[in-house]
C-alpha cells in the first residue's frame, strides 16, 4: 500500500455533505480526502441566490460552495475533484477507491456523499442539441429564446417556477407532463395556470430531438393513446427532478428502489465503516442546511469509529 | 470581471493578442452561472497539466464579447458557456453549454496535444 496514498477517512463527493464531513474530520486532524467525480460545490452550485441558510443573508451557490472548500483546505483536507472513480471496495476493514485514472486510495472509513444530479429525458437527440436548443437552466439561457416558442417538461416544482421565470423572454411556452397532474405546490400551479404566455400539454413526453445545426422540432407521444406527433419548437428546458449518484454502489451497499443509500440515525449504512449524508440518501427533504446536518453527523459518527478501531490495536 | 483563477480577458484587443502570441488558446465565454462554473473549474485544474495551453475566460454579457458572440462558429449556440479553442489564432473547435472534464481532454489532446508529464 502506497502510503500517500493512505487517508484515514475519504469522503466521496464535495457537495454541502461532502465538504461540511471534510470540515469537521480535518479539524479533528484525522487525515481526510474528498474524492469528487463532478465540480466542487455539486448541486448547491447551481443556485442563483441562497437567502435562507442561517447566519448569511444573501450567498450565491458558487459563493457558499467556495468558502466551505476553502474552510475545508484550510483545516488541511486533500480534495481531488473532476476524477472518475471505476470501482470501490468498502467491506473490507482497509476500504479501497479505485479511480480511472489508476490511483488507488485506502482509508478506514469512507463517507458516501455523492449527490444527485438532474434527471435527463434520455430521448434520441438529446445529447446532440444540449446548447443548440436544449437547455437546463433557465438563468442561464433564457435570454437565448427570446420571442422564440419553447417548451418546458416536467411537472415539479423546479420546472414550474422556471417556466414563469422564462416567461420574460420567450413568446409561449407549452409545459409538458408525464402525468395529468402537477406535483408541484399550489402557488406555483396556480401561478402557471393564470398566465397568459402558458399552455399545457399533459400526460405527453418527448421521444426525439430533430433539427440540423440547432433543435427545429420534437416528437411527442401522448402516453395514454400512444399517438406521436411532430412539433415545431425552438427550445426546450428540462427540469425533471434528480437522480442519485449511486449506480457504483449497487450490489455493495443497501440502497433503496430509487438507489437512494438506507442509513441509520448515525448515518451508518449497512457496512461498518461505511456512512453516508446529503442528497444520495434516503430522505425527505433535500436543502443545503440538511445536507450540512447530515455531512455534521457522518464525520462525527466516522470520527468515532476511527477512535474506537484505534482502541482496539 | 468573472470570479476565477483564470485569466480575464476585458476586450477584444487583448483577446487578439492573447491568441496572436500563443500558439494555443482556451476561452471560455460565459456567467457565474450552474452551466459555466464547471467549465471554469475544469480549466482551472488542467492548467497545470497544459503548460502549452493558455486558458482564460471573458464576461459573456459584457459588449467587448461580441468577437466571440459574431463567431460564425457559434451561430447556432443557445447554451453558455461559449467555450472557443484558439490555434495560432485560428478557432479550431468551439462548444456549447455545459462539458465535462473528458469531453474537455478529448478536444485539448486532438487540436493541442497531450501534455508532457515529464
Amino acid at each position: 500500500m502506497d502510503a500517500n496514498n493512505y487517508y484515514d477517512a475519504i469522503i466521496i463527493g464535495a457537495g454541502p455533505a461532502g465538504l461540511t464531513a471534510g470540515i469537521y474530520l480535518s479539524r479533528a486532524h484525522i487525515k481526510t480526502l474528498i474524492i469528487n467525480e463532478g465540480t466542487i460545490g455539486g448541486q448547491m452550485i447551481f443556485t442563483h441566490e441562497i437567502a435562507n441558510y442561517p447566519g448569511l443573508e444573501s450567498v450565491s451557490g458558487y459563493q457558499l460552495a467556495n468558502t466551505m472548500k476553502k474552510q475545508a483546505k484550510m483545516f488541511g483536507c486533500n480534495i481531488k475533484s473532476n476524477v472518475s472513480i471505476k470501482d470501490v471496495n468498502l467491506n473490507d476493514e482497509l476500504k479501497k477507491v479505485v479511480l480511472s485514472d489508476g490511483n488507488i486510495y485506502n482509508s478506514k472509513t469512507i463517507i458516501i456523499a455523492s449527490g444527485g444530479r438532474p434527471r435527463s429525458l434520455n430521448a434520441i437527440g438529446e445529447a446532440l442539441f444540449k446548447g443548440k436548443g436544449i437547455s437546463y437552466c433557465a438563468t442561464c439561457d433564457g435570454d437565448f429564446f427570446t420571442n422564440k416558442d419553447i417548451i418546458v417538461v416536467g411537472g415539479g416544482n423546479s420546472a414550474l417556477e422556471e417556466a414563469i421565470s422564462l416567461t420574460k423572454y420567450v413568446n409561449k411556452i407549452t409545459i409538458l407532463h408525464q402525468f395529468n397532474h402537477f406535483q408541484a405546490f399550489q402557488h406555483a400551479i396556480n401561478e402557471v395556470k393564470n398566465h397568459p404566455k402558458i399552455n399545457f400539454m399533459m400526460g405527453s413526453t418527448i421521444n426525439e430531438f430533430i433539427g440540423n445545426e440547432k433543435l427545429e422540432k420534437v416528437r411527442v407521444t401522448n402516453l395514454k393513446t400512444g399517438e406521436s406527433n411532430y412539433l415545431k419548437i425552438d427550445g426546450v428546458f428540462i427540469f425533471i427532478g434528480y437522480i442519485p449518484n449511486t449506480e457504483f454502489l449497487k450490489g455493495k451497499i443497501d440502497l433503496n428502489e430509487f438507489g437512494e443509500i438506507i442509513v441509520g440515525p448515525g448515518m451508518n449504512t449497512n457496512i461498518k465503516g461505511v456512512y453516508a449524508a446529503g442528497d444520495s440518501i434516503v430522505k425527505l427533504f433535500r436543502q443545503i442546511t440538511t445536507a450540512v446536518g447530515d455531512g455534521t453527523i457522518a464525520a462525527l459518527s466516522a470520527s468515532d469509529y476511527l477512535h474506537k478501531q484505534n482502541a482496539k490495536q | 470581471m468573472l470570479d476565477t483563477n483564470l485569466k480575464h480577458i476585458e476586450t477584444a484587443d487583448i483577446l487578439t493578442k492573447i491568441i496572436s502570441e500563443n500558439e494555443n488558446v482556451m476561452v471560455i465565454c460565459g456567467r457565474m452561472g450552474p452551466m459555466c462554473i464547471p467549465v471554469y473549474g475544469i480549466a482551472e485544474e488542467l492548467e497545470e497539466d497544459y503548460k502549452h495551453v493558455k486558458f482564460c475566460d471573458m464576461e459573456f454579457d459584457s459588449f467587448e464579447a461580441n468577437i466571440i458572440r459574431n463567431l460564425p462558429e457559434v451561430q447556432g449556440f443557445m447554451g453558455i458557456p461559449f467555450t472557443i479553442y484558439y490555434k495560432n489564432g485560428k478557432v479550431v473547435k468551439a462548444t456549447s453549454s455545459i462539458q465535462t472534464k473528458s469531453q474537455v481532454i478529448i478536444i485539448l489532446d486532438k487540436y493541442f496535444g497531450e501534455p508532457n508529464k515529464n
